[in-house]
């Protein structure tokens, strides 16, 4: 399955980006113009007067030879352009994740277990509100209410503009615990709170409602009933009889947002400044930038299979049946 | 005790974070609206990355004073033209130092070499570096530098002679410009013989006011000052571009204390930031014209009469008051007020209905005709709504019976197309370069410039005669005579309907002291302090 999904990758993202009308040569020129002759030449020096055929067998033999191509903008190689952005993605998607499962778990098994209670309408009547909630809108909220008015956290950005730190791993949590100066890293734990409140709510509200419909339809299995007739605690009839069985689909949708946060982080990166991956891709589609926009989409497509790939593998961990049954 | 363990822990943290924020003192954060393209200004054309790179780490032969268009002596102290207008001679400033970093300490001061390679670099395709990172060297050849200058010679260590293939008044101004920045050639060569010479553009060497430090894609550049910097070290010790795209959270960074000085601002949080008392709102008229053009190379467009009808036919203020909600000024000249040469004395073509609907009868047109308007796709200073505008002037052209489509492209296929004349009518528009008439009246208005910037495809031989004449002329007052009158002859002809001149905003904190908005719309914080 793999390899026909990225042949599918490759082909889609390299049409769809030809598609759209628009020349990056013509867009750095701007409103000055340049003249047909050096148009004709500059594009020939992107190899962007080949038919595009020949332009899509060059960017998949690339592809086989570790090659993404250089950025028409900076010049620079592709992939080291996206090793340099990647990092500051997965730490904001890491804790995002981490606030959506921290508490949509437990909401939705509590909702589960006490349903139809104050507390089930106040986590179901939470959620939706926070799964319709427009991203930009909420962030500047947070931003105004927590940074602007209360004080308590930065607007944006990583880390304070006073603590000059080597980008050595490129996780900066990791690297200000690693440098030499003090308060660098709570600056930079505080950093993280609200941009990942803010791509967390979304999972969170998937999470607390998935896990809660789960549960739901896991305590009315006969096994379940037989655990409470043999006397055991409530609470290891929940956690450990049921729950295990709950997590199967809630894995697969915590799997599935993962590659959601992975690559549609770039509303919450824009408001935040926070240099991610996503807004990049953006950027390069703005710009024409042709080999940034099939490399990058590349790169986060081989993430999303990866990801999926390891949900597979964490079902047979859960429940070993379907470990069997391959 | 344990828990009182955690308690200091987290009360000696919150401390420490206080203290580093009363540090700000000598340090001037900048929230910038976006990411350099590189740091070497000749491989590059947009402002974001001038800002970032000619402007704090390189110095030019000239310069232009802070917050002005006027010229003033750089790394050359000072130079000749000859009687011909064809040899500039300039004589360099000694005791130049060029900035020291990780990895090269230079050996040297600055002297007629860095001249050579900074301009070799662009001008000769067999240069060692003139393939280098793209090498493509957009300003330069866009300027037509490659075609007037003819060589550059060193006369000795502190004197190079500019060699041109004609007379050209502006070149002075134009080695003003950023990507006339001046490189070290010694860390070039180095950087080329470690076979890196990537690396002097993604890292460069430069004599100006800041040193770059450290740039992290998309998050922030960091410099220092430059200790030995020949203009005397900056007030501030550090400078930190903080990359943060969206304007409502640049606002944000600013009233929270976290950035001292943010560009363009919604126009919508102007009023808000006019009485925030911790936010001083700095304006000045930006160098910078918004146009209507007509194609004059199409009917019923090659009529003058036709123009001077729509032109009369326009409600400016009614846009100005709508699109740029009081941050801009009518135009009347091709050129904004802030330029020498400007010519007060032109009448503009005052709002008038009636006129204009007799001058159309008159004209031929008793029950007007179609047309098109193009609308940009997107915000420029000179233009910040530009289906708005058009929306507008469709309304007014309704009112005399020209009815106009409104037409609008993606950005790169709208300047294509426009370049190509596909148009009717379009809206553009032009920010300076160098603060030099010839920077708008011949780039957008000569016959040269037909099929590239000049989109009103007007070539009119009396304009024509007039701005060439003052490009091979050196005196200024003969310049400016000539200008003045080239200015009445393109009001006359109406090859535009000129439309506005926008008003450039600029909110820094108010600890912030000396910040002078650049007319060019750059962003310079040599001489900036922060109390």
């Amino acid at each position: 399955m793999v390899v026909p999904a990225f042949i599918g990758v490759t082909l889609l993202t390299f049409s769809l980006i030809h598609l759209i009308p628009g020349d990056p040569v013509m867009l750095m020129a701007g409103e000055r113009g340049i003249d047909p002759q050096r148009h004709a030449r500059l594009k020939a020096q992107l190899g962007l007067d080949q038919p595009l055929t020949v332009q899509y067998a060059k960017y998949v033999k690339g592809i086989f030879h570790g090659d993404l191509g250089k950025s028409i903008v900076t010049k620079k190689p592709v992939f080291a352009e996206f090793m340099t952005l990647f990092p500051a993605t997965v730490e904001l998607s890491l804790f995002a994740m981490f606030f959506a499962v921290v508490l949509g778990l437990p909401a939705g098994v509590i909702a589960g277990v006490k349903r139809g209670s104050v507390f089930d309408h106040t986590v179901m009547g939470v959620s939706l509100t926070g799964y319709s909630m427009p991203i930009f809108w909420w962030g500047l909220l947070l931003i105004l209410f927590f940074s602007v008015n209360l004080g308590w956290t930065p607007v944006s950005g990583r880390i304070s503009a006073l603590y000059w730190i080597d980008a050595d791993t490129g996780f900066m949590l990791i690297d200000a615990l690693r440098s030499d100066e003090k308060g660098a890293f709570i600056s930079a734990l505080s950093h993280l709170i609200l941009p990942s409140i803010v791509l967390g709510t979304i999972p969170l509200a998937v999470i607390a409602r998935m896990t809660r419909s789960s549960m739901l339809e896991v305590l009315q299995e006969d096994y379940v009933r037989t655990a409470r007739a043999k006397g055991l605690a409530p609470w290891r009839v929940t956690l450990i009889h049921a729950l295990r069985n709950a997590l199967i689909p809630v894995i697969t949708i915590i799997g599935l947002q993962t590659g959601v946060l992975l690559a549609g982080a770039i509303l919450t990166e824009t408001i935040f400044a926070w240099p991610g991956v996503g807004k990049w891709i953006v950027e390069s589609i703005r710009r024409r930038d042709y080999p940034s926009v099939q490399g990058g989409i590349l790169l986060i497509a081989s993430l999303i299979i990866l990801v999926n790939m390891l949900v597979d593998i964490m079902y047979g961990i859960i429940n070993p049946r379907i470990r069997h049954n391959r | 005790m344990r828990y009182r363990k955690g308690f200091t822990a987290v009360f000696v943290a919150l401390a420490l974070l206080f203290a580093a924020s009363s540090a700000y003192a000598t340090t001037c954060v900048y929230c910038s609206e976006g990411s350099p393209e590189g740091f070497t200004p000749a491989l590059y054309t947009s402002g974001t990355t001038f800002d970032a790179s000619s402007r704090a780490i390189f110095d030019r032969l000239v310069l232009f004073e802070r917050g002005t268009t006027t010229i003033i002596p750089g790394l050359a102290e000072k130079w000749e033209v000859s009687d011909d207008g064809r040899t500039y001679t300039f004589s360099l400033r000694k005791g130049v130092k060029f900035h020291t970093k990780k990895n090269f300490t230079p050996s040297r001061d600055f002297n007629a070499e860095d001249v050579l390679w900074s301009f070799y670099r662009q001008l000769d395709p067999n240069h060692p570096y003139h393939k280098i990172s793209g090498g493509s060297y957009e300003y330069f050849t866009g300027m037509s530098m490659d075609k007037l200058i003819e060589r550059i010679e060193k006369k000795d260590d502190y004197t190079v002679v500019f060699h041109l293939t004609r007379p050209e008044a502006p070149f002075i101004a134009n080695m003003g410009m950023d990507f006339a920045s001046i490189h070290s050639a010694e860390y070039a060569d180095k950087m080329m013989q470690a076979g890196t010479p990537d690396l002097n553009d993604q890292d460069p060497v430069g004599t100006g006011p800041f040193v770059l430090v450290q740039y992290q894609k998309d998050s922030t550049i960091r410099y220092i000052a430059h200790p030995e910097y020949w203009g005397g070290k900056a007030a501030i010790d550090k400078l930190v571009f903080s990359i943060t795209p969206d304007a409502s959270v640049r606002y944000a960074k600013l009233k929270a204390g976290e950035c001292h000085v943010m560009p363009y601002p919604n126009p919508a949080d102007l009023a808000q930031m006019a009485t925030d008392k911790d936010i001083q709102l700095l304006e000045k008229e930006g160098l910078n014209v918004g146009y209507l053009g007509f194609n004059t190379e199409k009917k019923p467009f090659d009529n003058v009469d036709v123009r001077r009808a729509l032109s009369l036919a326009i409600n400016k203020q009614a846009i100005i008051d709508a699109v740029f909600q009081g941050a801009g000024k009518i135009a009347k000249n091709p050129i904004p007020p802030t330029i020498w040469s400007y010519n007060d004395a032109v009448k503009d073509y005052d709002y008038d209905p009636a006129a204009a609907k007799k001058m159309l009868v008159d004209a031929g047109f008793p029950n007007g005709f179609e047309t098109d308007i193009w609308a940009m796709p997107v915000q420029r200073p000179y233009n910040p709504n530009a289906r708005r505008m058009a929306e507008i002037i469709q309304a007014d052209w309704a009112k005399v019976g020209v009815k106009a489509q409104i037409v609008t492209y993606e950005w790169g296929e709208y300047l294509k197309r426009s370049k190509e004349g596909e148009h009717q009518t379009v809206l553009l528009g032009w920010t300076g370069d160098n603060g030099d008439p010839d920077n708008f009246l011949s780039v957008l208005l000569g016959c040269d410039a037909v099929g590239s910037a000049n989109r009103a495809r007007w070539c009119y031989q009396p304009f024509e005669d007039l701005i060439q004449k003052a490009k091979v002329t050196a005196d200024v007052a003969e310049r400016t005579r000539l200008y003045e009158e080239a200015q009445m002859v393109f009001k006359d002809q109406a090859p535009w309907v000129t439309i506005a001149h926008s008003v450039v905003f600029v909110p820094v904190r108010k600890e912030v002291k000396d910040f002078k908005i650049d007319p060019f719309g750059g962003f310079v914080f040599y001489g900036v302090d922060i109390q």
